[in-house]
């Protein structure tokens, strides 16, 4: 496949940034997204050029590292998965594939694609942990969690905090990151000590950071590379509500 | 800073201040068609002037309609508040920005569609409110026989309940999904409740233009 992309190439945090066309030649469908820019960067260091920068760790879709605008959508076309796990076989030859870096304010551009995301770091800071008991250990089953519970607290915690919701979000919002986390916790016996103050700290960090409202599109739910439901918004607002009183 | 301006200064506070009045505003609309259904009464629009006159003279009813129109406003300043907070949060765009795929329709057009509703209520208070309270005219009913027999308000009408439709349709079940009622065992209750809101309702409006337009009513005042 030959392929035309268009990417987003930006040298540091202050410099205005651009598109730069470059041609992809011999890429093969089995390649993953990654792998393509891979070979196309390789090109470019042939030539002395800077290779073009992104995020990237497992490759396998569990890290949360990698992560780009594709062609307009969060981690490209498709529904549940990574920037890594997006196949060029989704593409066909001759097309043109325009990149660019998750745009918020939240999400200051680094370099190229990779964005700085550690406002989401601060927000997890700001509650998303438990009070641990240092004691010995407890024996099985002393704590009961019913099965359609711990399901559901499962579901929540599957989230990688790639940033694909605030990415996707036309408001920038990060309500489907914080719901997941606070609805983890929220769900589990272990998180009820800080019920409370988890929410209303992550929530008043997440404003702090700029991120913007939710607006109920859920574009969000469509673009989580781990399908996360916009009910974990429903129980983020609720826990939020609910502590105020 | 108070406990309760930090809550609706805060994203989710102010979402929640936007649900409640929306749904408030919701309701309201199930008063106002029950009282517009009288026109259809074939009266000369008796029962909807006695109706018209009553709402106008009671006390409670006149506290609730600056309650209502402080509603209007509060929900239109905090809907522009949020508006500039949201687009500030993306401090540059995306070349190439694929929403469509991923969101209703609706939901994307919840801000113009805000706008020209807003159009419409002022046209709307323009034409049969201001002159219910403050130019003493008592027969609205033929008011509105009146105006509903030029093609033009007809259909400026039928399409400003379209639009309020459309804005109810994302507006009503956001409402529940921020106040955090839209869980998996509510979502077909709320679903089913949007559906009397955004076509229910605005169907029920539009019949009475059409009606008016069709079969005609009995315009005493104005016809001659």
């Amino acid at each position: 496949m030959k392929l035309t992309l268009k990417v987003w190439r930006q040298n540091n945090k202050n410099d205005e940034g651009r598109f730069v066309d470059y041609l992809a030649k011999d890429v093969s469908p089995d390649m993953s997204f990654l792998e393509m820019l891979d070979v196309v960067n390789i090109d470019l260091v042939k030539k002395g050029e800077t290779p073009i920068v992104f995020d990237h760790d497992c490759r396998e879709g569990i890290c949360g590292s990698c992560g780009m605008m594709i062609n307009g959508r969060a981690h490209g076309p498709g529904r549940g998965i990574a920037t890594c796990q997006l196949h060029m076989r989704s593409f066909s030859d001759g097309d043109e594939i325009t990149i660019e870096p998750w745009r918020a304010k939240a999400f200051p551009v680094l370099k190229d694609l990779m964005v700085d995301r550690t406002s989401l770091e601060r927000i997890m800071r700001a509650g998303g942990y438990t009070s641990a008991k240092t004691g010995g250990i407890p024996d099985g089953n002393t704590i009961l969690i019913p099965k359609p519970v711990a399901d559901e607290a499962f579901d929540a915690a599957a989230c990688i905090g790639c940033g694909a919701c605030v990415a996707a979000c036309p408001n920038s919002s990060a309500m489907l990151f914080v719901g997941a986390k606070v609805s983890q916790l929220a769900l589990l016996p272990q998180g009820q000590a800080e019920r409370e103050t988890r929410v209303t700290r992550m929530v008043a960090q997440m404003d702090e950071e700029k991120f913007g409202s939710c607006s109920n599109t859920y574009a969000c739910e469509a673009e989580c590379p781990k399908g996360i439901s916009v009910t974990h918004i429903a129980r983020l607002n609720r826990e939020f509500v609910s502590a105020q009183f | 800073m108070n406990p309760f301006f930090r809550f609706i200064n805060s994203s989710v506070g102010k979402k929640v201040l936007m649900s409640l009045t929306g749904i408030f505003l919701a309701i309201f609309l199930i008063e106002h068609l029950a009282g517009n259904l009288l026109l259809l009464k074939n009266d000369n629009g008796e029962a909807f002037n006695g109706f018209a006159k009553f709402m106008g003279g009671n006390p409670v009813v006149r506290v609730l309609e600056v309650g209502l129109l402080s509603l209007v406003l509060l929900h239109i300043f905090n809907g522009a508040r949020l508006w500039l907070g949201n687009r500030s949060a993306r401090d540059k765009g995306y070349g190439v920005y694929r929403l469509n795929e991923n969101t209703t329709l609706q939901s994307r057009m919840m801000k113009i569609s805000a706008a020209l509703v807003f159009v419409f209520l002022t046209v709307h208070m323009k034409k049969f409110w201001v002159p219910a309270r403050f130019q003493g005219e008592h027969d609205i009913a033929s008011l509105v026989y009146y105006t509903f027999q030029q093609p033009f308000y007809v259909i400026f009408y039928l399409t400003a309940f379209f639009i309020l439709g459309y804005h109810l349709r994302h507006g009503f079940q956001s409402a529940f999904q921020t106040m955090g009622f839209r869980t998996k065992k509510y979502q077909s209750l709320i679903e089913f409740a949007a559906v009397l809101f955004w076509l229910v309702l605005p169907i029920g409006f539009a019949v009475i233009p059409l009606y008016i337009y069709f079969f005609g009513g009995s315009p005493v005042a104005f016809a001659q």
